[in-house]
C-alpha cells in the first residue's frame, strides 16, 4: 500500500480525491437532517484522513480545501452559500480546515520517514550480503592458504625429523589445499566471464554422452565411494552446444552430488531427448535439501544451505544457471520422493545431426 | 641428454620447472621474456621449448609464430584455463602441444617424453601395440586382442593419424584437414562421429575410453600406452 502513491500517477491522485471527496458528499447529503451536519463533518474529515493515507500532499491538500467549501456551502445553514450562520460553526470550519490539512502533512512525513527507513534497511542488507561473501571469500581463500604455508614450513624445517608418513601427510595437505584455491579461482573466473555479457558461445556440434562421460571423467579423483551412473542412450544425433561450457556445468553438478552427500550414495545421470528438447537428470540418493528456502535459492550466486560442509562459496550451482541460460535453457531442482536431490535440465536443441556412415 | 629451453615470465614457475626437468635427466635453460627466449633458441638450439602463452613483452602468439620460421623442434605450449581458444589457435601456428597451468609435473614429462619421441622418430615402425590393440599401417589391418577389426577406409585414415601422431594433441581441424581435406575443416561434426564409431570399435568400454581421449574444446588425443 505504501508505493500505491509512486505508481499512481499524479494527475490520477487529484481526480481521485475530487471524486471521493465529492460521492461522500453527495451521499450523506440526503442525511444530513438524520445524522445532523456537524457529523458530516467527521465523515468528510475521515475521507480526508483516508486519503492522506495512500496520496500525496497534493492531491490531500485539494481533497481538504474541496471538503471545507463543499462542508460550508452544502451542510452549513444557510445552505447553498458560503455563509456561516453562527459563530461556532465558523470556528468549526476553521478547525476543520486546519485538521485536514494537518492530517495530509503528517501522514505525508510518516511516509517519508518510512521510505528513507527502508532505503536504509535495503543499504544495510546489501551491505550484509557483500560481508558475508567477502568473510566466506576470505576464508575459504584463507584457509588453504594457511595449511599450504604450515605443511611447507613443516616440511622445510631442519630442525624436525619427519617419518615418512608424517611428510606424506604434509604433502597431501599441500595438495588438497592448493586444488581448493583452484577450483575456487576457476568459480570466480567463471562467473565473472557469464556475467561480464561478453560472453560468446561457441557452438559446435556434440556428442552429448561423450560431453558427460568427459566431466564424468574429470570427476573421478572426487568420487571416494560413492557412485556414478551414466545412462545415455546409444546413437544419440549430435546437438548443437558449447561443449566446454557444458562440460563445465555437468561438471559442477556432479561435484556437487559427490560432495554433499553421504558416503555410499549412487549418483544417476539420465537422458532424454524429444521435441527438440534435451533433457538431462542429475539425481542422488542422498539427503536432498534440508529446507524450502534451499530449493528456491540454491542457485543464486554465494547462497549456500545452512550447515553446508566447508569447502565452497556457494558458486558452482550459479554457474550451471548461467550456463543453461546462455543456452537458453531452464534448470529445476527438487527433493525426490522417495529421498534425494534431483536437478532437471532442460535445453532446446533446434537443429539436429543424425550420424550417418557413409565414407 | 635432451635439452628443454623454458621461457615463462613468472621466476617460480622456472624454477621449479627446471628442478623438476634436471631431476629426471633433462639440461634446462630459462628465459624470463620473449626476447629472451628467442635470442636464447637462436645461440643454443634446444631439443625442445616450453613456452608460455603469457609474456610480458610479447604475445606468446607471435612469439610462437617467430620461432616456427626456422625452428622445427617441439614447442609446447603453457596456457591457463579457459584459455581453449588461445591453444587452439598456438596449436595452429605450429606448436606440438599444450598444458594448462596449474598442470601436473607427470603430465608435464610425459607431454615432453612423447613429443620428443615423436620429433625423433623418422620412419615408424609399421606395426604398432598398444595393450591389446595392434595397428599395422603398412597392411592396413587393426587386430583387438587377437581378434580383426573392421574399420572403414575413413575410420582407418583416422585411426593411422592418430596412431602417427600418438600421445599428441590434434585440434579438431587439424584432424579434418588431415583425414577429409582442407576444404572440409569447418565440418567439426565429423571427427565427433567417427570418433564415436571408432570408440565402438576398438575400446573396451566405449563410454570410458582408454586410448582416444577429449580433450574439452580443443580436440581429441590419442594414449597408446597408460
Amino acid at each position: 500500500m505504501l508505493f500505491t502513491h509512486k505508481t499512481q500517477s499524479d494527475l490520477s491522485q487529484y481526480g481521485w480525491s475530487v471524486a471521493t471527496v465529492l460521492a461522500i458528499a453527495a451521499i450523506c447529503f440526503p442525511f444530513t437532517d438524520l445524522i445532523g451536519y456537524r457529523t458530516v463533518s467527521l465523515i468528510l474529515l475521515m475521507v480526508v484522513s483516508i486519503l492522506a493515507m495512500r496520496f500525496s500532499i497534493g492531491p490531500v491538500s485539494v481533497a481538504a480545501i474541496l471538503s471545507a467549501l463543499i462542508w460550508d456551502f452544502f451542510f452549513i445553514p444557510p445552505h447553498f452559500t458560503l455563509t456561516v450562520g453562527h459563530g461556532e460553526d465558523a470556528l468549526m470550519l476553521l478547525m476543520y480546515f486546519i485538521i485536514a490539512l494537518l492530517n495530509g502533512i503528517l501522514t505525508n512525513q510518516m511516509k517519508v520517514y518510512d521510505r528513507i527507513m527502508r532505503r536504509r534497511e535495503d543499504k544495510e542488507s546489501t551491505l550484509r550480503l557483500y560481508n558475508t561473501l567477502f568473510n566466506s571469500l576470505s576464508h575459504e581463500l584463507r584457509t588453504p592458504i594457511a595449511t599450504i604455508l604450515a605443511a611447507s614450513e613443516n616440511l622445510a624445517s631442519k630442525d624436525q625429523q619427519w617419518s615418512e608418513q608424517d611428510k606424506q601427510a604434509m604433502n597431501h595437505v599441500i595438495h588438497t589445499g592448493a586444488e581448493r584455491l583452484n577450483r575456487l579461482v576457476d568459480n570466480l573466473l567463471n562467473v565473472s566471464r557469464l556475467e561480464s555479457g561478453h560472453l560468446t558461445l561457441k557452438w559446435d556440434w556434440c556428442d552429448v554422452g561423450e560431453l558427460i562421460n568427459t566431466a564424468a571423467l574429470r570427476l573421478k579423483p572426487d568420487l571416494d565411494n560413492k557412485t556414478l551412473h551414466i545412462k545415455i542412450p546409444a546413437n544419440w544425433p549430435l546437438m548443437r552446444l558449447d561443449f566446454v561450457l557444458m562440460e563445465q556445468a555437468i561438471y559442477n553438478l556432479l561435484h556437487n552430488a559427490a560432495t554433499y552427500t553421504p558416503p555410499g550414495t549412487r549418483i544417476e545421470v539420465d537422458g532424454a531427448y524429444q521435441n527438440h528438447q534435451l533433457t538431462i537428470r542429475i539425481s542422488d540418493n542422498g539427503q536432498g535439501f534440508k529446507e524450502e528456502e534451499d530449493l528456491l535459492r540454491i542457485f543464486e550466486k554465494f547462497y549456500r544451505p545452512a550447515g553446508s560442509k566447508a569447502g565452497g562459496v556457494g558458486l558452482g550451482l550459479s554457474i550451471v544457471k548461467g550456463v543453461i541460460k546462455a543456452h537458453h535453457g531452464s534448470i529445476e531442482v527438487r527433493n525426490k520422493p522417495d529421498g534425494g536431490a534431483e536437478f532437471i535440465l532442460n535445453i532446446p536443441t533446434g537443429q539436429l545431426l543424425r550420424p550417418t556412415v557413409n565414407h | 641428454m635432451p635439452c628443454i629451453l623454458i621461457i615463462d615470465d613468472e621466476s617460480a614457475i622456472r624454477k621449479l620447472l627446471e628442478i623438476t626437468l634436471q631431476a629426471n635427466g633433462y639440461k634446462t635453460q630459462s628465459a624470463a621474456n620473449a626476447q629472451e627466449g628467442v635470442t636464447m633458441a637462436a645461440m643454443h638450439p634446444p631439443d625442445l621449448i616450453l613456452l608460455d602463452l603469457g609474456l610480458p613483452d610479447e604475445d606468446g602468439q607471435s612469439v610462437l609464430i617467430r620461432l616456427r620460421e626456422w625452428f622445427r623442434q617441439p614447442i609446447l605450449i603453457l596456457s591457463v584455463r579457459s584459455g581453449e581458444e588461445d591453444v587452439v589457435q598456438a596449436l595452429d601456428h605450429g606448436a606440438n602441444d599444450y598444458l594448462i597451468k596449474p598442470f601436473r609435473p607427470g603430465e608435464l614429462l610425459a607431454r615432453i617424453r612423447s613429443a620428443l619421441r615423436l620429433a625423433q622418430s623418422g620412419d615408424q615402425d609399421p606395426v604398432q601395440e598398444f595393450g591389446n590393440l595392434t595397428v599395422d599401417v603398412a597392411t592396413r589391418t587393426v587386430r583387438k586382442n587377437n581378434e580383426p577389426v573392421k574399420l572403414t577406409s575413413t575410420e582407418f585414415a583416422l585411426l593411422s593419424l592418430f596412431v602417427r601422431n600418438e600421445g599428441k594433441v590434434l585440434t579438431h581441424s587439424f584432424i579434418l584437414r588431415e583425414v577429409w581435406g582442407p576444404g572440409y575443416v569447418t565440418q567439426t561434426q565429423y571427427p565427433r562421429v567417427f570418433v564415436g564409431q571408432l570408440r565402438k570399435k576398438i575400446e573396451d568400454e566405449p563410454d570410458q575410453p582408454r586410448f582416444i581421449l577429449t580433450e574439452s574444446g580443443v580436440g581429441y588425443r590419442f594414449v597408446g600406452n597408460t
